[in-house]
């Protein structure tokens, strides 16, 4: 080891900084004392310190350029440790005109780095940008292109948009692609500006070149989430793209983790879940390839888990198809069944799956119950909110109660402002929908308003009110009264808390106001009273005072037109004193209204606020008919009569010349009717959808004709459910499970679903009857991991009947195991696939799709990676050694990697030897495979060069930062 | 799709690389943003999922020895709740009910989803790209190099979207750069 040591020592100084040569010392020791600062205070004196000394030294005359890069990559340090470095930018733009390519990339980065596209300085670099565009070199247009992404803006896209445009044929295909990039950059910023040329994405789809095609994906797929059915063209061009890269004919080099280009496969899925959504038409092109890649991707990596996600995601999206749904349900089942190890993530997945998938098959959620509430239940925070999306997708009137009642609870135990007002304006949007009586919603209302008043749209507040002012709509008064009674109650109990948000409050008085005392429980005065403590008691602002006045307003006048005698109370009148006295004319207004109200006349006053009035439409005679008499008796007295402007103006100009004022109106008449010509024909046609859209109050106004489409879609899809209606919802999963251990499953589709599924009901019947003792294993099985009673409610509660029926399941199977095959029992049989229970079948066809049963001839799914390391091992045994070389005997290796797949004492090298390895022995040809051997080598050396020129520099590994050497990938 | 940002830091809360998408935030509410969102990565333990909502970003994020890297994604899933659902309650109960749910589901169709596994793939993806480059790659690779670790990025992830993922293709013009200076 010592020996190892000094070899690294004289390498470094042989090479003269190693690793991270070609910096200056200055720049070596400025990333020392940042990497070794103990804290944010220390680190920020340290930048304060360099940015002094480089705002000296960046400005003295004559520069050398190398020196210069060292300064701006010092400028980007401070800015990226969040400190001003703004008198060095006109230095990186001067950069950017080098001709050496290194510094021009690293003034062009510094420049993207540091400035906003609208910045000042941007219009000197607009300059250089095209110069560079034509430069010979292409690294240098590349470098131009990534520039113009981020610095050019809307008005100077025409600047360089021609030579974009010239770059898409380059040559070179880095730089067609970068030419593209750009150009969808542009898309971004203004679309109009290029809206000429989107027919050049198209051209670039079909680009030789696999980086240029899967870099065109990008601005595809914004297109297309913009106009889906200009691309409906492209969907057998897409499907035909993916299903070759799953079948890797794209080169090796894009492969990830034994995974063909798993990327471009995400896109093109994305895409293609676009492009298949609602269009029976297009989706039926896809679901060939879908089904292909149900049946490659691996579940053993992350990357395959991401890919058969996307899968999911765009079997939910486009037109269902039935046997796509079981592998989508399978695989979702396998996500949320993860074993320990990377758990969380993969149920977090496969709780968004559940998600999309129930949208078109609500019953698959029960089979997941348990699964759900131990992710509900779960002490993480992200899985948790993920489980109240889902919860927030399945809701219905049955089971509102009880998750709008953990969603509350959920809401009162997080501060996030951002999450609260999401939960709360859920929790709203389900009890508005699903409330299952009054009472209940009043109550949901007043929880969602006393935890996160202030956060809730107040559109929300209006709803309420409007409910309880109108009732449910059923020609039901006294339910109506009544509601609206518990609601007074309510509202006078919660006044006593302490604090409360002003929206709330609002509605508290609205209501008071109005039907305070309408059941004559509660004296005016009460309630009066109650009203004037709460602008007293709370600190509120004039909005509140003004609800507060209004309703003292209409309690006096109810009590007015009833005949009874308003006694102002003290603290009333003191607050009418204060409002009078306001400096909000709106308040004092108010005050002035009660005041002159409470010497009206009983039925005066019932005139003016009548009870219970609030739905009423108030009508307004436009004509104003009731002031004709007025009027005539006016012209007859001699007044002028009213003309309309339109014949006044017309007049000026003929008549009435008197006074040069009115000849200057007439000069502006003219000019006025110039521009008013257009005006009649926009007018009748503007209020038209007003009119249309205020009428259909009930349907959520449908911007695009994507909602629609989208409905009849959903609508479409309820098509094959009712069709198997008869076989009963639980038939239809028995012939679904049993139609996996169909050998023609693997087959291309376009079976007839009907017939099929009538086929299967048969046999699932047999099936049921000959499985009972798997029944009773299963159950008994079920039975161990003793789920909680009341885990069991809860999934009762939210899943309605169905946990209740396995319970009835559980004691039927017991008693009876040869009873007749209820539905019930056959969907246990569903469940009870499993390795153990699979074996006493007969044999099954192996199925090429079926991921639930881990069928023996697919047995090879050991680990490539856990193989090859068992090779190389002899040649990581160097790996601990140069590990305590490096770390230099500290014993402080508290920190392992996260994502260690490995254990600590085997190195990196070993690892990527690994996967590379394997890359080699797929394809002998593969051209990496040379460099390798080379690798093998230095990568030892790079490590002792590091570390000696570390030491040179002066950081040493037993600093206060050790991980900085840390080997990232563990 | 949108990738909002990429950034590194360390255990001690430190940056050490930040790169913004489609927005540029001025200097305080950067410090802000990456201030507040360490916090709450750090917060977390290993057996949690590795993604965080903040504000309207879905975080993905991971760790490699004391270097946590974290991507910041558009949190789409936020947006297409903001209320869909009109005042539904009363006269036709059942049946408008019926209609929000369904014009729910289209709204989620529509608009474009995170892959987090993708996402937090494409992190290892650049973790590795770095390791084939620097060799070994630690944190003191990404401090002394760390306008090759943006160069590295540039060529990834262009507005926000991920272009290249081949590791040669990304790495080819690094390599013909350092061998003409």
């Amino acid at each position: 080891m010592e020996q190892l040591k000094t070899i690294g020592r004289e390498l470094a100084m042989g090479s003269q900084g190693g690793a991270w040569a070609g910096q200056s010392k200055e720049f070596l020791d400025l990333v020392k004392s940042i990497g070794e600062a103990r804290s944010k205070a220390e680190e920020d004196r340290i930048i304060l310190r360099e940015i002094e000394s480089l705002r000296r030294r960046i400005a003295e005359p004559d520069v050398p350029r190398r020196r210069m890069k060292d300064y701006i990559i010092r400028l980007v340090y401070a800015e990226m440790l969040g400190h001003d470095a703004s008198f060095g930018y006109i230095h990186a733009v001067k950069m950017t005109h080098d001709d050496s390519l290194p510094l021009k990339r690293t003034g062009y980065l510094a420049v993207t780095l540091f400035l906003n596209d609208d910045h000042d300085l941007i219009i000197l670099i607009i300059n250089t940008i095209q110069k560079d565009l034509r430069s010979d070199n292409y690294l240098v247009v590349c470098a131009a292109l990534t520039a113009a992404c981020k610095l050019i803006n809307e008005e100077t896209i025409p600047a360089v948009l021609p030579q974009v445009v010239d770059l898409l044929a380059h040559p070179k295909e880095t730089v067609r692609k970068k030419a593209v990039m750009t150009l969808h950059r542009f898309y971004q910023r203004s679309p109009a500006s290029v809206s000429h040329l989107i027919s050049n994405f198209r051209k670039r789809l079909c680009d030789s070149d696999p980086g240029v095609m899967g870099a065109t994906l990008c601005p595809l797929f914004d297109l297309i989430t913009e106009d889906v059915n200009s691309y409906k063209d492209l969907v057998a061009s897409f499907a035909s793209i993916l299903k070759q890269v799953a079948e890797r004919k794209l080169p090796k080099t894009y492969d990830y983790h034994q995974m063909p280009a798993p990327f471009i496969q995400i896109k093109l899925l994305k895409i293609l879940a676009l492009l298949g959504s609602g269009d029976k038409q297009a989706s039926g092109q896809v679901y060939n390839v879908l089904s292909d890649l149900f049946r490659k991707c691996e579940t053993s990596s992350n990357i395959g888990n991401a890919v058969l996600y996307e899968c999911i995601c765009c079997v939910s999206s486009i037109y269902p198809n039935v046997k796509l749904m079981d592998a989508a349900i399978e695989a979702t089942s396998k996500f949320l069944k993860a074993c320990p190890s990377d758990s969380h993530n993969l149920k977090y997945m496969g709780i968004d799956a559940l998600g999309r998938l129930i949208k078109i098959n609500p019953d698959i959620a029960e089979e997941h119950q348990l699964a759900v509430i131990d992710c509900l239940e779960d002490p993480d925070d992200t899985l948790k909110r993920k489980t109240f999306e889902l919860l927030y997708k399945m809701t219905k009137s049955s089971n509102v109660e009880v998750i709008v009642e953990r969603m509350i609870d959920y809401l009162i135990s997080i501060d996030d402002n951002h999450y609260k007002a999401d939960i709360a304006s859920r929790c709203v949007e389900l009890a508005e929908q699903f409330a299952p009586s009054n009472q209940w919603f009043i109550q949901t209302m007043n929880k969602v308003f006393e935890h996160a008043g202030d956060l809730v749209n107040s559109r929300v507040a209006h709803n309420l009110m409007r409910l309880i002012a109108e009732g449910f709509g059923e020609d039901d008064e006294g339910a109506d009264s009544q509601l609206r009674s518990s609601a007074v109650d309510s509202y006078l109990r919660i006044l006593g808390e302490p604090k409360l948000p002003s929206l709330f409050l609002q509605v508290i008085c609205w209501v008071l106001g109005e039907y305070g005392t309408a059941d004559g429980k509660y004296t005016a005065a009460y309630i009066i009273g109650k009203l004037c403590d709460v602008t007293e008691a709370h600190l509120c602002n004039d909005t509140v005072k003004a609800y507060a006045i209004s309703a003292i307003m209409k309690i006096c006048a109810f009590e007015i037109a009833a005949g009874r005698k308003v006694e102002m109370l003290p603290e009333c009148q003191s607050f009418l004193d204060e409002l009078s006295a306001s400096h909000s004319t709106d308040l004092q207004q108010r005050a002035y209204e009660l005041q002159a109200l409470l010497c009206l006349d009983s039925q005066a006053a019932g005139n003016v606020m009548p009870l219970d009035a609030s739905c009423e439409d108030v009508e307004i005679d436009k004509d104003l008919s009731f002031l004709i008499n007025f009027v005539q008796q006016s012209i007859e007295k001699g007044a002028n009569p009213y003309l309309p402007e339109s014949e006044r103006l017309g007049m000026s100009g003929v008549s009435n010349f008197s006074s040069p004022y009115q000849q200057e109106a007439s000069s502006h008449s003219l000019r006025f009717e110039a521009y008013e010509l257009p005006k009649p024909s926009s007018i009748p046609v503007i209020p038209q959808p007003f009119i249309s859209t205020s009428t259909t109050d009930l349907v959520l106004v449908p911007d695009t004709t994507y909602y629609r489409e989208n409905n009849q879609a959903s609508k479409l899809i309820v098509g094959p459910e009712a069709s198997s209606a008869d076989a009963g919802i639980k038939l239809r999963l028995d012939g679904v499970q049993k139609k996996w251990g169909k050998p023609t499953y693997s087959s291309s589709s376009s079976i007839t679903t009907s017939v099929e599924k009538t086929t299967n009901g048969v046999v699932a019947h047999q099936d049921g009857i000959r499985s009972h003792s798997r029944d009773t294993t299963y159950d008994s099985r079920r039975q161990q991991p003793e789920v909680s009673v009341e885990k069991q409610r809860l999934a009762a509660s939210l899943f309605g009947a169905s946990a209740s029926k396995t319970e009835k399941k559980a004691t039927m199977a017991q008693k009876a195991p040869k009873g007749n095959s209820t539905n019930a029992e056959k969907s246990s049989v569903v469940r009870s696939v499993s390795p153990g229970t699979s074996k006493d079948k007969t044999a099954p066809p192996p199925d090429l799709l079926d991921f639930g049963e881990p069928v023996p001839t697919s047995a090879p799914t050991i680990d490539p990676f856990k193989e090859l390391e068992g090779l190389i091992e002899p040649a990581s045994a160097l790996g601990p050694l140069y590990n305590t070389v490096k770390t230099g005997g500290d014993k402080a290796q508290d920190l392992m990697a996260l994502h260690m797949d490995t254990p600590p004492s085997v190195s990196r090298t070993s690892l990527s030897l690994a996967s590379e390895g394997t890359y080699s022995t797929d394809k002998s040809s593969y051209t990496e495979k040379p460099m390798i051997a080379v690798k093998k080598g230095p990568n030892l050396q790079d490590a002792l060069h590091k570390d000696a020129t570390a030491r040179q520099v002066g950081v040493t590994p037993t600093g206060n930062n050790p991980n900085l050497f840390r080997d990232l990938l563990g | 799709m949108g990738i909002r940002f990429v950034l590194l830091v360390n255990k001690q809360g430190q940056t050490r690389l930040a790169q913004y998408y489609a927005e540029h935030l001025t200097l305080d509410e950067r410090r802000a943003l990456e201030g507040e969102i360490v916090r709450k990565c750090l917060a977390r333990t290993e057996q949690q999922c590795s993604f965080v909502e903040h504000r309207n970003y879905k975080i993905v994020y991971r760790r490699y020895a004391s270097l946590f890297f974290l991507v910041g994604v558009d949190n789409d899933e936020q947006m297409e709740y903001t209320y869909c659902g009109s005042f539904t309650h009363g006269r036709s109960k059942q049946f408008s009910s019926v209609i929000a749910y369904v014009a729910m589901g289209a709204v989620v169709d529509v608009i474009a989803y995170v892959n987090e596994l993708a996402i937090l793939e494409f992190i290892h993806l650049f973790v590795e790209t770095m390791d084939r480059h620097f060799g070994n790659v630690c944190e003191l690779d990404i401090m002394f190099h760390l306008e090759k670790a943006h160069f590295m990025l540039e060529e990834m992830v262009m507005n926000g979207c991920i272009v290249e993922t081949s590791k040669s293709n990304i790495l080819a013009p690094i390599q013909l750069m350092e061998k003409a200076s």
